[in-house]
């Protein structure tokens, strides 16, 4: 299997989620330059966080448009996994691989802090190893994270399961106060109808490690090795 | 040279967190009649082209694909001849 | 000399008729304007520390482990396992008074750039801030500015800010500080310099294009400006994180390069001072021709090419001929570049605009010329005044419980997180210890070290006794690392203080400087870069003087650290030090009595080393639960501290040998509160019993309230309330 991160001028969790894969589960795992045309060859793409193009005109509304992303919308319509966290959540919207967009923090600045969400839906490749309703704590750090959509769209998304992780409380309870920057139904990530393209706020490669304050982000890498691991099998 | 002024703004609806606080700024500085506020974006550019139709269609696309957010945001613009 | 008649030009530039005398004798001829304009510029106190660079030969600067000390862009020293750690300070005061925002965004970009400038990645950011008093709304104005500008860009080039203080006080009134600091960590073989050698090789200008950015602030005028420059002329200077982050991106591939010779940003008076010292350093002269700088206004005259503060912009020294691998990385990452020049064999700088010879100097001149000022040192008349204080004036309380609420929720004193929980303090999967406690902690990928950050300034203390207040500042610094099990390797210093005209700052920057060395040297460390800020006042009042101090300190091994926070029921809490019936400069005396006088608490440095190497002994051992260190409010707000962040209650009994006001909150030196289980408490005991260690079992960790002696009784949870009370989201205020 082999793993692709993605680097917009302006990422700045590349080099995270690269540590995270290459030093900390030593998976195979290869940079993606934002010009390059192609994916070939790889399982599991990763669109980092951070600030692409400064976050200018609107958060990633450019790098939408990097001559790469025609080859994820294209991997990711042939079934490829792609994961968007932060700001690659942010340009997936863009993109129009996921539904709604992100707007701005509703207290208006940014907020970084350990946060607690629940695991909404453990039937797809990032989420199988966790178990139904569990409560996982993996940081936040945005200005705009607020999830928005229209309420069909929200419907939509409840209806079809789409809606992978919601903020909450340390017990598990979804509840306004819960909720740091206003998204609507406390969403933190959702995933397209088919499962592959999964978008979520929180940074899982900031906790794969005990030392830096939590490990629970593991869960979904190990998610998606399994998933993969077990795809190989199947088509040898 | 064809000057182009776009206003993007938030569509009716849509939460305008930036205009609601500037609205309560205003009223506490005193400008009690101030019913309302929007936040938006000014996009100036400068544009070379033959005809203003020709503009307007592109400016047109220019908005729906990168300026504004359709999810979120309105449009409208301003065409000039230099 | 028939130019003489100008002699109103060199005023207006703030020269002095010996000063200019001095550059008609370096030149042996008169300068033209645009030479007068770059002499005025690199002469200035920001540039030639000609106020201080005498005085700041007292600092200790070397040890083994410094690789390299002041002199170059930051400072840098050895932690082992081929890794340096690369460090600076700087400040950003008055752009900051002026544009709040832009002015704390500039100023993270402008050290940001010193870090990487030597091929060092930035890993962290700290800030120290001093803003007026927290109830004016120029004072939330201000405060939101600076918090913001530092979130924006520090967020953005993807750098976590770690740590940093924030002070309230009417002192800083109408002239803020804004301090930034910045860590870098690089291999040992990537170091690079700052200098231009090698006849012929070419110099090179890259990142953003050159504006009027930061002319206007300049304080003289020239008569080549024309009237339409002027209003197009920004004052501020703006900054761009997105681009500096390409160009972070861009130098440390460019590092690697061998035809790389040398590498310096554009900071404080642009290609003027980068050129001239860069030449400086390589004992080299300079050829540049002003049409080849990428202009993004139109109509720049020489003038302003030289000065502009345009931020974003770097410059490479290349091996001639080899200029291709440099030119396609920056254009892989989207940046401009373009060769403005040579180095030459002769030692002059001399500058061309479209082939004509606008300027020739010599470089020596420029970097090392300023005349040094020495001035009469005379202490103030009120300072004996201002130091005394007699403790039977100030009131004992029979209840302290509101008192200590009062202070949990005082502006100095309460939770800070509404402020670190803007900055982005994860970023580079790093930080091991967090925002809130003592110090933040680093891990050092691919080592099993870890290094340990702090800033620690206090203008009160230092208003009271500069000299005392400078050697605190140090040894406070120094035991924040060890609380964290961090042994104190190097410092970074920002001085903050009035105008050097002024005998009373002068004597106080001189007693300061002073204190600072003899700390330094007795704590083993050395200053190994820093900045100067004169001219801090107010109404022509200076600031208390505000010697800052950053430092850095390393650890073995990334398992052996320890947090602030309680950990367990029952654990057994003791106090390392003694507490002495000392009010002086105090926080409580200020806040709840109005009172800012008297002596600062007495420094033993003997005693303080002491008691932070048994404190790092202890951590590296595992046998404490937490550590941390007493210093502003004093026992009681530290113990409320590790309550509060742990959800834990504590019973303590505290000697009553001195005042119980001294006792909750005096801020005696060398004190530091540890906590162990039952079994590992024995053997600190025994440890402390046998390095005669002063020791005090204070009691237990225990229940949901904070009780000490009769005096204080608060359940945590209320604690916790007046901690997070003040609201430093200070946008929300209508």
């Amino acid at each position: 299997m082999k793993f692709g991160v993605v680097q917009f001028p302006g990422s700045n969790c590349d080099f995270d989620c690269y540590y995270a894969l290459n030093d900390i589960l030593q998976v195979p795992v290869e940079w993606v330059w934002h010009k390059q045309e192609r994916l070939d060859g790889f399982d599991c793409i990763f669109l980092p966080g951070g600030f692409t193009y400064g976050d200018y005109l609107r958060v990633g509304a450019i790098a939408r448009y990097s001559p790469v992303m025609t080859a994820v919308i294209d991997f990711a319509e042939k079934g490829g996994l792609v994961i968007g966290i932060c700001n690659g959540f942010q340009v997936l919207t863009e993109a129009g691989l996921l539904p709604g967009t992100l707007t701005r923090n509703e207290c208006l600045h940014f907020i970084c802090k350990q946060q607690t969400v629940r695991v909404e839906n453990i039937d797809t490749p990032f989420t199988r190893i966790c178990k139904k309703k569990q409560v996982l704590q993996i940081p936040i750090a945005h200005g705009e994270g607020c999830y928005y959509a229209d309420k069909e769209t929200i419907n939509r998304l409840e209806k079809n399961n789409q809606i992978i992780l919601k903020y909450c409380d340390v017990n598990g309870n979804i509840s306004k106060q819960a909720n740091p920057n206003g998204s609507l139904s406390n969403i933190a990530g959702i995933s397209n109808k088919e499962r592959n393209v999964f978008g979520l706020m929180p940074h899982p490669e900031r906790c794969i490690e005990d030392c830096l304050g939590s490990d629970d982000g593991r869960l979904i890498f190990e998610s998606i090795l399994m998933y993969l691991e077990k795809k190989n099998i199947l088509v040898e | 040279m064809w000057f182009v002024k776009v206003n993007v703004g938030l569509k009716k609806g849509v939460l305008d967190a930036q205009g609601k606080a500037t609205h309560q700024a205003l009223l506490s500085l005193g400008f009690s009649n101030v019913k309302d506020v929007g936040v938006g974006k000014l996009i100036e550019l400068q544009v070379e082209g033959n005809s203003k139709e020709e503009i307007e269609t592109q400016v047109r696309d220019m908005c729906k694909k990168l300026l504004s957010n359709p999810v979120i945001e309105d449009f409208k613009y301003e065409i000039e001849e230099q | 000399m028939e130019k003489f008649e100008q002699k109103r030009f060199w005023q207006k530039w703030n020269l002095t008729s010996n000063e200019y005398k001095c550059i008609c004798h370096m030149l042996k001829r008169e300068p033209n304007e645009l030479e007068l304009g770059i002499y005025s510029v690199m002469w200035s106190e920001h540039c030639s520390y000609k106020n201080t660079r005498s005085l700041l030969k007292m600092l200790p600067t070397k040890a083994d482990w410094v690789a390299q000390g002041p002199g170059e862009n930051a400072g840098v020293i050895d932690i082992g396992e081929k890794e340096l750690v690369v460090m600076k300070m700087e400040s950003h005061n008055h752009p900051s008074a002026v544009e709040p925002f832009q002015g704390a965004a500039t100023g993270v970009g402008g050290i940001l750039r010193d870090i990487f400038t030597m091929g060092a990645r930035p890993i962290a950011i700290l800030d120290s801030l001093f803003f007026g008093d927290f109830n004016e709304n120029k004072t939330k104005y201000l405060f939101n500015g600076v918090v913001g500008g530092i979130s924006f860009y520090g967020n953005c080039v993807g750098v976590p800010t770690v740590g940093g203080e924030t002070i309230f006080s009417k002192s800083y009134q109408g002239n803020i500080l804004v301090n930034v600091m910045c860590v870098g960590l690089v291999k040992k073989e990537h170091i690079v310099r700052a200098l231009a050698k090698g006849t012929g090789n070419s110099v090179i200008l890259i990142g953003a294009k050159t504006g009027r950015d930061g002319i206007g602030g300049a304080a003289f005028a020239s008569v080549e400006l024309n009237k339409q420059s002027e209003e197009d002329r920004p004052a501020v200077q703006i900054g761009d994180p997105f681009a500096e982050k390409l160009l972070i991106e861009a130098c440390l591939e460019l590092v690697q390069f061998e035809e790389v010779i040398g590498l310096q940003d554009c900071g404080a008076a642009g290609l003027t001072s980068s050129l001239s010292e860069m030449a400086a350093r390589g004992n080299s002269g300079l050829e540049i021709e002003l049409s080849q700088v990428p202009q993004r206004e139109v109509g720049m005259n020489p003038f302003e090419i030289m000065l502009s503060e345009s931020q974003e912009r770097m410059i490479v020294v290349v091996e001639k001929g080899k200029e291709e691998r440099v030119l396609s990385t920056l254009k892989k990452w989207d940046l401009d570049s373009s060769i403005i020049g040579y180095v030459k064999d002769h030692s002059r700088f001399v500058i061309k605009n479209n082939g004509e010879i606008v300027a020739d100097i010599p470089v020596e001149s420029l970097a090392d010329g300023a005349p040094v000022i020495k001035r009469k040192i005379k202490e103030p008349e009120l300072q004996k005044r201002i130091n005394q204080l007699n403790l039977d004036e100030i009131k004992e309380f029979d209840d302290y419980n509101t008192v200590l609420l009062q202070l949990l929720s005082s502006p100095n004193l309460s939770c800070k997180e509404d402020i670190y929980q803007q900055y982005d303090h994860m970023v580079q999967v790093n930080t091991v210890i967090p925002p809130g406690d003592d110090a933040a902690v680093l891990r050092v990928k691919g080592t099993k070290k870890a290094i340990a950050l702090t800033t620690e300034g206090n203008g009160r203390y230092c208003f009271l006794n500069p000299f005392q207040g400078a050697q605190i500042a140090v040894a406070e610094a120094a035991r924040n690392l060890s609380c964290k099990g961090a042994l104190p390797r190097a410092v970074t210093d920002c001085l903050n203080f009035g105008a050097p005209e002024n005998s009373d700052s002068y004597w106080q920057m001189v007693q300061a400087i002073k204190g600072l060395s003899e700390s330094c040297e007795f704590f083993d460390t050395p200053v190994i870069s820093g900045n100067v800020s004169l001219y801090n006042e107010n109404d022509g009042k200076p600031i208390d003087p505000t010697p800052v101090i950053g430092m850095v300190g390393v650890i073995n091994d990334c398992k052996h650290i320890c947090t602030l926070d309680f950990k367990a029921k029952n654990d057994l809490i003791f106090l390392l030090g003694e507490s002495h019936n000392e009010l002086g400069g105090s926080e409580y005396l200020e806040f709840i009595h109005h009172r800012k006088c008297g002596l600062p608490p007495i420094l033993n440095l003997s005693l303080e080393k002491t008691i932070q190497s048994f404190c790092r002994k202890m951590i590296e051992k595992d046998l404490l639960a937490s550590a941390h260190d007493c210093s502003l409010g004093g026992l009681a707000i530290a113990l409320s501290e590790s309550c509060i962040s742990s959800g834990l209650g504590a019973e303590v009994e505290l000697k009553t040998d001195i005042r119980s006001d001294c006792c909750l909150f005096g801020e005696s030196q060398s004190r530091i509160i540890v906590s162990a289980n039952a079994e590992k408490a024995k053997k600190v005991a025994e440890f402390a019993k046998n390095e005669k260690i002063p020791f005090q079992p204070l009691g237990y960790v225990k229940g949901n309230c904070l009780k000490i002696n009769g005096w204080i009784n608060i359940p945590v949870s209320q604690l916790k309330k007046a901690w997070h009370r003040i609201n430093l989201n200070l946008k929300k205020d209508n």
